[in-house]
Formats: structure tokens, C-alpha cells, sequence
């Protein structure tokens, strides 16, 4: 195992480097314009070539940030809940009466929006709907189908029918703290990310437990791979991939293990189209890695800080990271 | 852990206290007095703190257990999320104050700094310092188990609304507080009045700063003898009132009734591989009623001293510096807790003996 990786094929040199001026937080693709949300205040829009763009959204720290293909969305320490366009053009959705800070965000079928705030979730479709989990929110998630909203809190996760007040929410229930949560593209499998180094999973249509433990660290990047064949994930020296191809998802299988590094992988990101995985590590490097029999490709040579946001666009011929101290790029892969 | 990485942390002092001791008043002096310094607060009544240029953010104490079959590892989950939202805004402020309410038990608050590894790599936790009410602390450490837990876990104690006793109950609460912590700084205030520099930045659970674990109330008193029989040798059915209160250079000295500290000490070296396999037992198993424990150990054949602390059942130690030519190799633990089996643990620590 060698952390430098001189021997590996590289696309370093296909780089366009983006000056983001602030520790970034997550990294999204709108069409072929990246788009590097900041710790604080502003967001970041560049080309695959030419000057980026700072776009002002939040008074203070952004707390949380998700995108579909049309529009970032972000919520903020100031309260506010605030989509921003390609063009960099921003739209308030919502602001806290209390102006407490937006936790969660996520965005849901035909434009829908949700968001929390401590213990209170909010979604706005044709109307504003609220629901009051147990304990405060820790993740927020739309499943495919059906108009419902899967919520991960204190000793498991809720999953709430916006447009159906009346219908009792369906609970899942596992000790511990959930901090994040993500749903299978086909919706039978539901994940959370503990406080634990570990996650958990459902089958929904049973209910049946899942464990992923024996990482080193929390888990705080997810992403399924094209078709939601693996979970990849980070919080190990690793990338670790479940299975979720059969219908038992990764129960009594042992997950694949890629790309070992004596540093930890800090961001993940899959190909849409192809199993290929984008690992980030806290070493600031960045491989590409393809999932059948592990080969390697370094997309960004380690050196800097950590790397703590990915993503591709839709066709997979692009891919943006950002560092913890505001190092950005497009590598173009086309 | 190397010195400028210590720097970069963000410094969290916890300010507890029980009802109406003073902890508003001590948080107001402190973010009103001219320093220059910025501050994130974290508390749970907005409305009562005057802020100006400080970062203010609700709480909810949400303690939780971690699923770790451990019930003694509480974490405060609202603080995971907000410690982690206030390091996006690194940079726009000094140091984190955090305000509990007055029923809160400090331990899952430190323990959410041991367990959380995000946040103990960006924060630390600075101290934890209690305001205790001159004239109605000892009525609550006999009716209110927050209360005592709060003294018994304190870096910092301010007695505060002195101005409302007597000197003789002055001394009196005093010796209460000493016979539960005898290890943490006191200070007797009106009003909260004290310099900064005494509540922020003490750097009390720093591995580095874990020297000062003898006793500092008693001079020159040698206060190993008052403890080797700690736990089996009182009378639990007295209680406050009843219980015998000895002197010494005009103090007098309590044992509270259910919460001790243990100091123990050898000047024979230890053997590692029987501290650890012991301490690491006797945390799983005691660590419920443990609060805090410290140590400073000279391991037979290591030049090195070796520091750990712990809070209930997390232990966190490290080798610290060599020891110095002429320093006496001394092996010194301390626990603090509820009903310790004080024998059994001077007996465990001895057959460490290398």
C-alpha cells in the first residue's frame, strides 16, 4: 500500500482549478456548471473553464445543502431555507419564525422541498406541511415513490406522509443517535448514519434490521452507485461498498473494500452511469476508483486538507471536489 | 499531541450551576467585560444574556445513550449538531461558552468531546466550571443529586452570593464542597465577580495540565490517609447533620455522605501490562459511579510520564514528557465518585505494583 501512488494513472492535468475562498462543504452539479457551497454565506458557481462566480446566499454558516438538476439548496444558522439557480439567481423559500438554524434539507418529487429545524420539519409542496419528530431531526430524505418523507432522529427514523395528516407515521425503531439518512433509488431499503462509527438499515417492506459496523470513524458521506448496485461509504481508511443488488441488501454479506490509504476517505461520490466510485481522503487526495476489480485512477494528488466534497455531473464526464481550506476543481474526464 | 495543534481548538468552558446560583449573572459579566474577545454561546433561555458581537444559539439537551451496551455514555446530541455548525463560522469567534440548565449533569456534555471525533479534533473542553449559592448549596446537595454531581465534577467552583452568609456558613459550605471535590479551584464571589482569566482558559482537561491532581485546600496536609478506607468505613445511615466534621488548621473537613474522592499513590514503579488490564476493568465496571478520574504514572522501565483522565467509563491517556532528572517517579491516581469501593481499588492499584 503506498499513499503516494506514483504508479497510478492520473487525470490531475485535465484540473481546472476553482479558488473558493472558504472551506467548502459540498459540491453539486447543475447542468456543466459546478456549483462549491461554503462553510459560510456564499456559494461558488464555475464552468468547467472560466471564472467563478460567488454568489452571496446566507448570513452566516450554511448548515446544510442538497440539489436536484435544477437548483442548490441550502439552509443556513440565519434561519433561512434558499434556492440558487445556475445563473447564480436566488430565491428565499422559507424563514424560520425563530430564526433557528436549518439543519437538514432535502428536495423531494416535482419541486417539493423540505427542511428542519431542531425537532420541527417542514415540507413545501402546494402547501406547507409541518411534523414534530420526537427527538430533533438528524437526516431528511424523500423517498421515490409515493409522497413521504423519511426522517432519521434519536433511536431510529420516521417515516411521515406530508399530504396525509391522518396517517399514523411509520416508525423504524434502533437505539442510538441517527444523524443522517438515505433511501435506495428503488425504495426498499432505508440507511441511516449513527453517532455510532456504524450504520443501520431497514428493509422496508419488512422492517428488517441491517447492521454496518467496524468502521474507524463516523460515517458522514454516502452515495449508492449506478442503480443502487453498493452503498459506498466513508468513515474507514477505505472505501467500504454494501451490497444492495438482492433483495436481502448486505444482510450476511461482507462489504467490498477499496482503495486502502493510510489516511482516512472523507467524501464519496458515484458515477451515474458506470460503478465507478470518487473518494476523497483527509490527505486531500482524490482517486477514482472502479468498483469490479479496483482499479484506481488519482483524479487529485494528496497534499492540502482534507477533501470534504465530491460530485459528478449527469453524465459522468465531470467531477467537482473541494478541500476543507477552499482548494476547488472540475477535473474533466470527457 | 503536538502543541500548535492544541492551539487550534476551539476552547468550550461549560458553565453549570444549580437553580439561581448565578451561572446568568457569571455569563453576563464575562461576555460584558471589555476583552476584545468574541464568543459563541450556547444556552437554553435566550432573552436573559445582553449580546452584542457574540454568536448566540438555543440548546435543547437532548442526552442520549450511545449504543454501545455502555449506560454510563451519554452524549448531548443537540451539542454534536451544534458544535458542528459553529465550526463553519471558525474564525468569527474566540471561544465557545456553553450555559446548562440547572438540573443538567455535566458528564454527558465532557463525554460528547471524548466520543465525538469530529468534534474533538476542531474544540476542547476547556473546564467546567459551577457556580454554587452560598446559602442554599448544602440544603441542595442533601435534596438534589444534580447538585452534587455538578460540585463533584467541577475544574472551578465559585461559591457565589457570599455576601448573603455568615463567615461561618461561609466555611461551612466550603468544607461540604471540599469533602465531595477537593481537587477543583474555589473561589468565593458576589455577584460572580471574578477575573476571567480564573473561569476561561484554564485548560483543565488538557493530558498536559493534569499535574495539579493533589488536594489544594489542606496546605501542607498530607491527604492520602483520609481516603485509603473510603467506602466501607462510614456510617450511611447518618446523615449531613450527624456526621463527624474534624479540623484541620481551622477548616473543617467533611466526608460527604455517598460522593468521595480517592487519592491514591506509590512510589514504586507500575507494570503497564497489569495498570491497564485493572483500570480499563475497573472503569467497565465502576464507571457508572465514577464521575471523573486522573492520573500521572511512572510505568517500570518508561522514562516517560504517562497522563490519563477519564470520565466515567471513557479513559483517555497519553505519554506526556520525559520525566525530569531528579523528579520523584511517583504514581498518582484520583477518582471522584459515588459510594467507590475505596479498598478494593487501593488494593487493585497496589497489585499493579511492577
Amino acid at each position: 500500500m503506498s499513499d503516494t501512488r506514483n504508479e497510478t494513472v492520473s487525470v490531475v492535468e485535465r484540473t481546472h482549478s476553482v479558488a473558493a475562498s472558504g472551506p467548502v462543504i459540498a459540491a453539486h452539479f447543475l447542468g456543466k456548471t459546478a456549483v462549491f457551497a461554503l462553510a459560510e454565506e456564499a456559494i461558488v458557481l464555475a464552468e468547467p473553464t472560466g471564472e467563478p462566480k460567488t454568489v452571496a446566499v446566507h448570513g452566516g454558516a450554511i448548515l446544510a445543502v442538497t440539489a436536484n438538476d435544477n437548483a442548490i439548496l441550502t439552509g443556513g444558522d440565519d434561519g433561512k431555507v434558499i434556492t440558487t439557480n445556475a445563473k447564480g439567481q436566488s430565491r428565499d423559500v422559507a424563514t424560520d419564525p425563530k430564526h433557528r438554524w436549518i439543519d437538514r434539507v432535502a428536495l423531494g418529487p416535482d419541486g417539493a422541498i423540505a427542511w428542519s429545524a431542531g425537532k420541527s420539519v417542514f415540507v413545501q409542496a402546494k402547501e406547507l406541511r409541518t411534523f414534530e419528530t420526537p427527538s430533533t431531526a438528524g437526516g431528511l430524505a424523500f423517498l421515490p415513490k409515493g409522497f413521504r418523507l423519511a426522517i432519521a432522529h434519536y433511536n431510529g427514523a420516521t417515516l411521515w406522509f406530508p399530504n396525509a395528516p391522518q396517517a399514523e407515521p411509520e416508525r423504524l425503531e434502533w437505539k442510538g443517535s441517527h444523524l443522517g439518512v438515505i433511501v435506495h433509488p428503488d425504495g426498499r431499503f432505508l440507511v441511516t448514519s449513527m453517532q455510532e462509527p456504524m450504520l443501520h438499515g431497514w428493509r422496508l417492506m419488512d422492517h428488517q434490521h441491517m447492521r454496518m459496523s467496524g468502521y474507524a470513524s463516523r460515517v458522514t458521506s454516502l452515495a449508492w452507485t449506478a442503480g443502487g448496485r453498493f452503498l459506498a461509504t466513508s468513515g474507514a481508511n477505505q472505501i467500504i461498498l454494501w451490497p444492495f443488488h438482492s433483495k436481502e441488501g448486505p444482510m450476511g454479506k461482507q462489504p467490498k473494500i477499496l482503495a486502502p490509504s493510510e489516511h482516512k476517505v472523507e467524501a464519496v461520490a458515484c458515477h451515474p452511469k458506470q460503478d465507478i466510485v470518487a473518494a476523497g481522503y483527509t490527505d486531500g487526495m482524490v482517486l477514482l476508483v472502479r468498483v469490479d476489480d479496483g482499479a484506481e485512477i488519482l483524479a487529485k494528488r494528496p497534499g492540502g486538507a482534507p477533501v470534504t466534497a465530491l460530485a459528478w455531473n449527469a453524465d459522468g464526464s465531470l467531477l467537482a471536489f473541494g478541500t476543507e481550506n477552499g482548494e476547488a476543481g472540475i477535473v474533466n474526464l470527457a | 499531541m503536538p502543541e500548535e495543534e492544541v492551539q487550534e481548538k476551539v476552547p468550550v468552558t461549560v458553565l453549570t450551576g444549580y437553580l439561581g446560583a448565578g451561572k446568568t449573572t457569571l455569563l453576563n459579566r464575562i461576555l460584558s467585560e471589555q476583552h476584545g474577545k468574541k464568543y459563541a454561546v450556547i444556552v437554553n433561555e435566550f432573552g436573559e444574556i445582553g449580546i452584542d458581537n457574540d454568536i448566540v444559539v438555543g440548546a435543547d439537551e437532548e442526552v442520549f445513550e450511545m449504543n454501545n451496551g455502555c449506560i454510563c455514555c451519554t452524549v448531548r446530541g443537540d451539542l454534536v449538531r451544534i458544535l458542528d455548525g459553529l465550526m463553519r463560522r471558525k474564525g468569527k469567534f474566540d471561544a465557545i461558552i456553553l450555559e446548562t440548565t440547572g438540573l443538567a449533569d455535566p458528564a454527558p456534555v465532557a463525554q460528547t468531546f471524548f466520543i465525538d471525533e469530529n468534534i474533538g479534533r476542531k474544540t476542547r473542553l476547556d473546564a467546567v466550571v459551577t457556580v454554587a449559592d452560598a446559602k442554599w448549596l448544602n440544603d441542595r446537595l442533601k435534596d438534589a443529586p444534580e447538585a452534587k454531581n455538578q460540585i463533584a465534577f467541577a475544574d472551578v467552583i465559585l461559591i457565589n452570593k457570599i455576601d448573603l452568609v455568615t463567615p461561618e456558613e461561609l466555611s461551612e459550605v466550603e468544607a461540604r464542597i471540599r469533602g465531595i471535590n477537593p481537587y477543583a479551584k474555589v473561589h468565593k464571589t458576589q455577584r460572580a465577580k471574578i477575573e476571567l482569566d480564573q473561569v476561561l482558559g484554564r485548560n483543565a482537561f488538557d493530558l498536559d495540565r493534569i499535574l495539579d491532581i493533589e488536594p489544594n485546600f489542606l496546605g501542607a496536609d498530607d491527604h492520602d490517609h483520609h481516603h485509603h478506607d473510603h467506602g466501607h468505613d462510614h456510617d450511611h445511615h447518618h446523615d449531613h447533620d450527624h456526621k463527624p466534621a474534624h479540623s484541620h488548621g481551622g477548616l473543617k473537613h467533611y466526608h460527604d455522605e455517598d460522593m468521595q474522592s480517592i487519592s491514591l499513590r506509590t512510589d514504586k514503579p507500575l507494570n503497564p501490562d497489569k495498570f491497564f488490564p485493572w483500570v480499563q476493568e475497573l472503569v467497565q465496571k465502576e464507571g457508572p459511579s465514577i464521575l471523573r478520574c486522573k492520573g500521572i504514572l511512572s510505568f517500570k522501565g518508561d522514562d516517560e510520564r504517562f497522563v490519563f483522565q477519564g470520565v466515567h467509563m471513557i479513559l483517555d491517556g497519553d505519554h506526556q514528557r520525559p520525566w525530569k532528572d531528579g523528579e520523584k517517579r511517583n504514581s498518582r491516581i484520583v477518582f471522584i465518585g459515588r459510594n467507590l469501593p475505596g479498598k478494593a481499588i487501593a488494593e487493585g492499584f497496589e497489585s499493579c505494583v511492577a
